[in-house]
């Protein structure tokens, strides 16, 4: 038999105006545990909807070959079929179901009347409870177990289909340290019984400890493939950073002026997990005339810092703000419209736009109070300011009618920046504001970004793209699982040592 | 050729942008071409005509508030008890505490408010479901207008009270022609041109599109027609009945808090995407209890005009004009999933309902009858605005 259990050849998906993976070529050997890494939007998911029939077979180019044989995946079910099973980060349990129906939903256990029989069902569930050495009672709801048991649950699942090859994505981003362990050593077990694995995860310390072959994807295309003994930590960071800095980012000079907002010892807890912290103390300044860059990995809790900061994130959340000196509660976005902080968040369609509305209304909406005169919305100044902006932000729409469902994504994008200019915010948070926009939009933004420091606005960013970090901001922080773990000037930063720190260094 | 090309694209895609205006109005058109002929031309007279107005008023006032509880994807199922129970109020203080009209109105409009209030909190506190929380009160009301009214009917006989629904403006004049409908047939159509034309300039002026001068002014004559058409009516006949100037009160001020104010606005942007309203720091659950609130206010509006009306309270006041305000509303053009929806197409929308009541009556159509063909209507409307929808993305 072929000593590879999975061969994916010559890989290519294309989106429009974007190419996610470009002959991605990757091996796993059967009984191994082979780590997948790279930056945000390397890939890595890309890969693995391709590998599981999420994109069904005929809108890529290249093949999959399982056990020597070519596939094509139409469904997810296909590919399950033939024994591969995805585990995401975000679990897809029916939390109102227990254990056993949970288990065993969509395949269940039917007796010869082609009725559900319960007793196989909890017999067998609890058999597989065993192999992943959890001791629940069958009947246990969903609701009522944490997230490593129920990622465990989403394993048995797996093993029920007789899953030959296991991927996990991120499986260990919302785990405790113990659970963490609990899970690498249950792979390792299954390991043994010749189920092979795909790891996929940004911790690197993990990754060298389970994995016996990690490969690097970046930019879509794969960097490397080897076996763990073969690479060292920093080598790695090496391969996964590597893009190139282009002239693209119109470096300005700017002077910080004074601090315009301080955060003190911010923690929050999260709302689906109330005892896990997702924001552990953490401390910053911004000051006015600069642009604070925020990096990270996916899952190191940049935007809930944001999100919590405007009082729209977290439970249980300690902490002080102070803006100008002062000190000020934000318990909704309201009240950081009125403290002058604009959060332009990272899913422009689903929470920066109304897509039924046209340009004009998507840039009046936070400032409808403020332009209405004794009760009533005053046109002629609205239609005016909102000309204005469309004018010095070159947004590109026939009107200011038009439905902003019909406008390009960077045209999008400008004009929630639009909106939240016209609040005349102190500090705007801008979440990876040149997310899926074309480069010429992305050089328009940062100039905006760069007039908008000019005139003493505080700029937070925060961005998945290292080149983008470095480009762009005066200063660098980095952040890890809720923490603040690096402080870096633009000056001795590079995409190595931000890595380096994302991915667990000290 | 290529030119002849883009202009049937402009022309096909003004149609399809403006498809839900026309097929209201072609459907409400074939409506009343049908009952023309069925009814053997009875139903477009005058005096049926104006029977047809008084009939949509309370339907009209009340669907004005429903298109704003839809435009922020919510439903109260609860008009129509509601509706009976304002009513019931009314017509007990006027007759069994014999108060005077004034305070009786207010305190009815308050009660209305209160009850808007109760549901707004329960919707946008607790968070519970509209479509529950209105059911709930449907019940609940209907179980009051039985506890107001002790189960009997009752006829207030003041005359104030009865003008509200029943009533018409005194002619000026002492012709055979009522010169006061003739004079506000005038006003209103001068007022209407004043208000487009100063309306164009301003686009103009803004470089907004605008019909060509051509359409705009036979757009204009079209609208004075159909005003001169409905003044008519007025005119040789018993005057302007007063429950249409107060449904025009209503539309006009409704379409100005839709369309003017901060709070109408917001509540748009609630329905079309509630994730991105919150983070633009609007208030959501302060503009929800608002609206709510409006609601109760334009539902005892309406239940005085119907119980004035019919000059008595019944236990079954209003019971199933749910259906039709919520169907006038959305074949007015208000999307049931909310972030769409316009004050002046639901009076359009009520028109079509009030059609339907009106013709079928004529035809001594029953309960039967009527209650098929008005569920059909809602499920068509909802059918159409679905599938536009679907077609649009």
């Amino acid at each position: 038999m072929d000593s590879y259990i999975l061969k994916m050849e010559h890989i290519t998906k294309t989106f429009p105006g974007v190419k996610a993976l470009d002959d991605v070529t990757f091996q796993v050997k059967r009984g191994e545990i082979h780590a997948l890494v790279g930056e945000n939007g390397a890939g890595k998911s890309t890969l693995m909807k391709v590998l599981s029939g999420i994109y069904t077979a005929n809108t890529y180019e290249g093949d999959i070959i399982l056990n020597g044989e070519k596939q094509e995946f139409h469904a997810i079910k296909d590919s399950e079929k033939k024994g591969i099973a995805i585990i995401y980060q975000e679990l897809a349990l029916c939390k109102n179901m227990n254990v056993a129906e949970s288990i065993f939903l969509g395949s269940e256990i039917k007796n010869k009347y082609g009725l559900i029989d319960w007793d196989a069902t909890y017999w067998k569930c609890a058999e597989y409870l065993e192999k992943v050495k959890l001791t629940l009672n069958p009947e246990t709801e969903i609701v009522n177990l944490g997230v490593g048991q129920q990622q465990l649950i989403e394993i048995c699942k797996a093993i029920s289909k007789d899953a030959r090859l296991l991927i996990l994505d991120e499986p260990t981003a919302a785990l405790t340290d113990s659970e963490s362990a609990n899970l690498l050593e249950i792979l390792r077990e299954l390991k043994e019984q010749g189920v092979s694995c795909i790891y996929i995860s940004h911790k690197l310390d993990e990754v060298f400890e389970i994995a016996d072959t990690i490969t690097v994807l970046r930019d879509g295309r794969t960097v490397v493939t080897k076996p763990k003994d073969e690479i060292s930590k920093n080598e790695l960071i090496a391969y996964m950073v590597g893009r190139e800095l282009t002239q693209m980012y119109p470096r300005e000079e700017h002077t910080a002026k004074e601090i315009v907002m301080e955060v003190k010892d911010w923690t929050t807890f999260r709302p689906d997990l109330p005892d896990k912290k997702a924001l552990d103390q953490v401390s910053f300044q911004v000051r006015r005339g600069e642009i604070l860059g925020i990096a990270g990995l996916m899952g190191a809790g940049r935007t809930e810092l944001m999100m919590s900061l405007i009082g729209e994130y977290g439970v249980r959340t300690s902490g002080e703000v102070l803006i100008e000196g002062k000190r000020v509660e934000m318990k909704s976005a309201q009240d950081a419209v009125r403290c002058g902080v604009g959060y332009v968040s990272e899913d422009r369609k689903r929470y920066g736009l109304v897509l039924l509305q046209d340009v004009k209304y998507n840039v009046g909406m936070s400032s409808f109070q403020s332009l209405s005169h004794y009760g009533l919305i005053n046109d002629n100044e609205w239609i005016q300011r909102t000309n204005q902006y469309v004018e010095s932000l070159n947004i590109k729409t026939p009107t200011i009618e038009q439905q902003v469902t019909n406008l390009s994504g960077g045209n999008q994008q400008k004009v929630v920046l639009a909106k939240w200019l016209m609040t005349q915010p102190r500090i705007l948070i801008l979440d990876e504001p040149t997310r899926g926009i074309d480069v010429g939009a992305k050089v328009e933004i940062y100039h905006i970004m760069n007039e908008l420091v000019k005139q003493g606005v505080g700029i937070i960013m925060i961005s998945s793209e290292l080149p983008e970090v470095l480009g762009v901001s005066d200063r660098i922080l980095v952040m890890r699982e809720g923490q603040l773990v690096k402080e870096l000037n633009w000056k001795e930063a590079t995409q190595e040592k931000v890595m380096y720190y994302a991915t667990g260094g000290n | 050729m290529q030119r002849e090309g883009i202009k049937l694209e402009k022309v096909k895609s003004l149609i399809q942008s403006n498809i839900r205006q026309y097929t209201m109005i072609i459907a409400m058109l074939l409506i009343w071409a049908y009952f023309q002929m069925a009814t053997g031309g009875v139903f477009l007279m005058s005096r049926n005509l104006n029977n047809l107005f008084l009939q949509m008023c309370y339907i009209g006032a009340c669907s004005c508030g429903m298109v704003l509880i839809m435009v922020a994807a919510q439903i109260d199922l609860s008009v129509g008890s509601v509706i009976g129970f304002t009513g019931a109020v009314i017509a007990v203080l006027l007759k069994e505490y014999q108060m005077h009209i004034l305070p009786a109105l207010l305190i009815t409009l308050l009660v209305g408010a209160l009850v808007g209030l109760w549901q707004g909190i329960w919707v946008a506190k607790v968070g519970l479901p509209s479509f529950i929380v209105t059911l709930s009160s449907q019940m609940l009301f209907r179980g009051g207008v039985l506890g107001v009214t002790g189960g009997n009917t009752i006829q207030p006989n003041d005359g104030v009270f009865k003008a509200i629904g029943q009533g018409y403006l005194p002619n000026i004049g002492n012709s055979g022609v009522n010169l006061t409908a003739v004079l506000a047939g005038i006003v209103c159509f001068a007022l209407y041109v004043l208000l487009m034309v100063n309306r164009r300039k301003n686009r103009m002026k803004y470089h907004f599109d605008v019909d060509r001068q051509g359409v705009f002014i036979a757009k204009l004559l079209g609208i004075g027609l159909v005003m001169f058409l409905v003044f008519r009516i007025w005119a040789s006949d018993r005057g302007i009945p007063i429950p249409v100037i107060i449904l025009a009160v209503v539309v006009l001020v409704m379409h100005m808090v839709a369309n003017k104010t901060a709070f109408g606005r917001h509540i748009y942007a609630i329905g079309g995407n509630m994730d991105a309203a919150k983070l633009s720091g609007i208030n959501v659950k302060k503009t929800m209890i608002v609206n709510f609130t409006i609601m109760g206010v334009l539902t005892a509006i309406s239940g005085v005009i119907f119980t004035s009306r019919l000059n008595s309270a019944a236990i079954a006041g209003g019971t199933g004009a749910e259906t039709d305000i919520i169907a006038a509303a959305i074949i007015g053009g208000t999307s049931p999933a909310g972030g769409k929806g316009s004050i002046f197409g639901c009076i359009i929308g009520a028109l079509v309902m009030a059609s339907l009541d009106n013709g079928m009556s004529i035809l001594s159509l029953g309960s039967f009858e009527k209650y098929i063909v008005k569920g059909l209507v809602l499920l068509l409307a909802v059918a159409v605005d679905t599938i536009t929808n679907r077609q649009a993305s």
